[in-house]
């Protein structure tokens, strides 16, 4: 049997036989697309008529694994979707299941959560822009931020043991406090951080071929980007003022003093500004939560049953036991509502939300996930049309599309 | 959270419709024939802009559930930032609601992606075809009376030869 063609062409009204344009295969496997992606790309000599969006490679079913696992065991999937930022998708995962459950946090709890967010967010951007740095040619910017991007991984080893499948919420709670070791870290980071920061800025801010590559590409108007769901960086590169850490305050956003880093061309070069100024801004807020740490416990009192209690609680006290053993038997777990709830944070891709069903069990009935690069990349043809081949690029790296959360 | 200004609009639009709180999130629950109405009347009336996203929730082993299918519909409004959250109940064999690709563009991958998990089919839709599953896929992998594993879809796959192809 004949497999279908996977790619169906739309047809193009066009009178006669349109011989000179010719179709070109742009992935799943080219060192551009960063990640496991497909592009049929309909060129009319060096320009792109249309592109044609293939994917699905990377689909593992996570939506259908969340469907099996705990919540407590489903956050090490969410590390793997978004695996430059995987903090900020194990705090959205479980900031969702709380909201589902109506935990409220503890603060240090959220501020060390509102700390690891930022510090993903500065991660991402890190890649992103440097990922499109080297796409256009400048190899340079793109190990500045690679540099400083190790820097952070070992500060999220220190905090939690790994680099990338961090795995560090959990249910009302952390995985374990922030060592003093990981605070000394991040405030090292915090102090050579913003001269890294100008140098890249000066590389590349006006550089004239990163510009010329970037500037008028992909344009993407306020309205078109809210029409297309778009939201983080690229809805705000366009005039988009929506972010949900001033619109819904979640955590401990609201003790902060940042900004929303907006821009109005909603180009590439817009795109690249917006994420190096919000750079700034988390760092700012980094800074600002470092220091004003809050003492006390990061997990929910032992009396709601959801986060685990501490070995000296479980040996010396007798809720301490009973909650251990509540928790740690296989067919008790913690209550949940028989409702549906959706909480989303501001990912460093935009919003980053999950849709729980819950059945009073501990595992989700649904765990649908509100995945931005999926959005993101569904604008990608519109914003290609008519563009250079060399620009496909500089768009896709823009759009910052990771094909693990992509498919899913 | 829903104004009560906006509640208060929609009600009066849509009388059959149920309305309930949770944690703060506003939802409302509609029957399928008034959904596109319904949607058309938020986005272009109320000012809920921002599709945020479509979903589906199959209820199949749900203790207590009366319907098979939930679409869910997560709507935001740029402006006022509000949300709501839409749903309709589906059962076989209908299973097929209006497309909203005429409100929001974005609704295109989103929509093909509940037709390529769940089987809903978007009537109207300009590109309906699967977009995570292969084309030759025949199920619907979300569905709850599709197994986790031990399936064998891989085996059922044509092998192709180098020189058969």
């Amino acid at each position: 049997m004949p497999l279908a063609p996977s790619v169906h062409t739309h047809d193009i009204a066009h009178d006669e036989p349109q011989d000179y344009v010719w179709t070109l295969n742009f992935g799943p496997q080219h060192p551009a697309t960063h990640t496991t992606l497909r592009l049929v790309l309909k060129l009319d000599g060096e320009r792109v008529i249309e592109a044609m969006p293939d994917i699905g490679y990377l689909h593992s079913g996570f939506e259908k694994i969340g469907e099996s696992l705990t919540f407590n065991q489903y956050v090490t999937v969410t590390d793997r979707m978004n695996y430059i930022s995987p903090m900020a998708n194990n705090v959205a995962w479980h900031h969702a299941v709380e909201t589902l459950l109506g935990l409220e946090l503890p603060a240090r709890c959220q501020y060390i959560r509102t700390i690891i967010c930022e510090l993903a967010r500065i991660s991402d951007h890190l890649v992103c822009n440097g990922a499109v740095g080297l796409d256009t040619g400048a190899f340079t910017f793109f190990l500045y931020a690679f540099n400083r991007r190790e820097d952070l991984y070992d500060i999220f080893e220190t905090m939690c043991g790994a680099r990338f499948t961090n795995s560090y919420t959990r249910v009302g709670g952390l995985m374990h406090d922030m060592t003093p070791l990981a605070v000394e870290k991040i405030r090292a980071f915090c102090k050579v951080f913003p001269s890294t920061l100008r140098d890249m800025e000066r590389l590349l801010n006006r550089n004239r071929i990163f510009v010329d590559r970037t500037k008028g590409v992909g344009l993407l108007t306020k309205d078109e980007a809210t029409n297309r769901s778009c939201t983080g960086p690229i809805a705000r590169a366009s005039g988009v003022t929506r972010d949900l850490r001033k619109d819904e305050p979640y955590l401990s956003y609201q003790d902060f003093d940042f900004k929303i880093c907006c821009a109005t061309a909603g180009d590439c070069y817009s795109r690249y500004l917006v994420r190096m100024a919000e750079m700034w801004e988390s760092l700012k807020i980094v800074e600002q939560a470092i220091e004003n740490l809050p003492t006390g416990p990061v997990n929910v009192d032992i009396g709601q049953r959801t986060a685990l209690p501490t070995k000296r609680q479980v040996y010396s006290t007798i809720e301490g036991l009973i909650s251990h053993f509540e928790l740690e038997m296989s067919n008790r777990g913690f209550e949940v509502p028989r409702e549906e709830s959706y909480a989303a944070i501001e990912s460093p891709n935009g919003e980053l939300g999950f849709y729980i069903a819950g059945d009073g069990t501990d595992v989700a009935y649904r765990a649908r996930c509100r995945p931005p690069s999926y959005i993101h990349f569904a604008v990608f043809p519109h914003l290609i049309r008519g563009h250079t081949l060399s620009d496909v690029v500089a768009v896709l790296g823009s759009l910052n599309i990771i094909a693990a959360e992509l498919d899913r | 959270m829903l104004r009560p200004e906006t509640l208060a609009q929609l009600t009066a639009a849509f009388p059959q419709l149920a309305h309930s709180e949770f944690r703060g999130q506003s939802r409302v629950v509609v029957p399928s024939p008034s959904l596109l109405p319904l949607l058309t009347q938020l986005k272009e009336r109320l000012g809920f802009d921002l599709l945020v996203d479509i979903t589906c929730v199959d209820y199949l082993n749900l203790r207590d559930a009366t319907d098979r299918f939930g679409l869910v519909y997560l709507l935001a409004s740029t402006d006022s930032n509000e949300r709501i959250t839409v749903r309709s109940f589906l059962n076989e064999p209908d299973l097929t609601v209006p497309t909203a690709t005429g409100l929001w563009e974005g609704a295109n991958w989103l929509e093909r992606e509940v037709w390529d998990m769940f089987g809903i089919v978007f009537a109207g839709h300009p590109d309906h075809r699967r977009i995570l599953m292969p084309d030759e896929f025949d199920a619907h992998p979300l569905r709850k009376d599709y197994p986790l594993q031990g399936r064998g879809e891989r085996h059922n796959f044509p092998v192709l030869t180098r020189g058969g192809s």
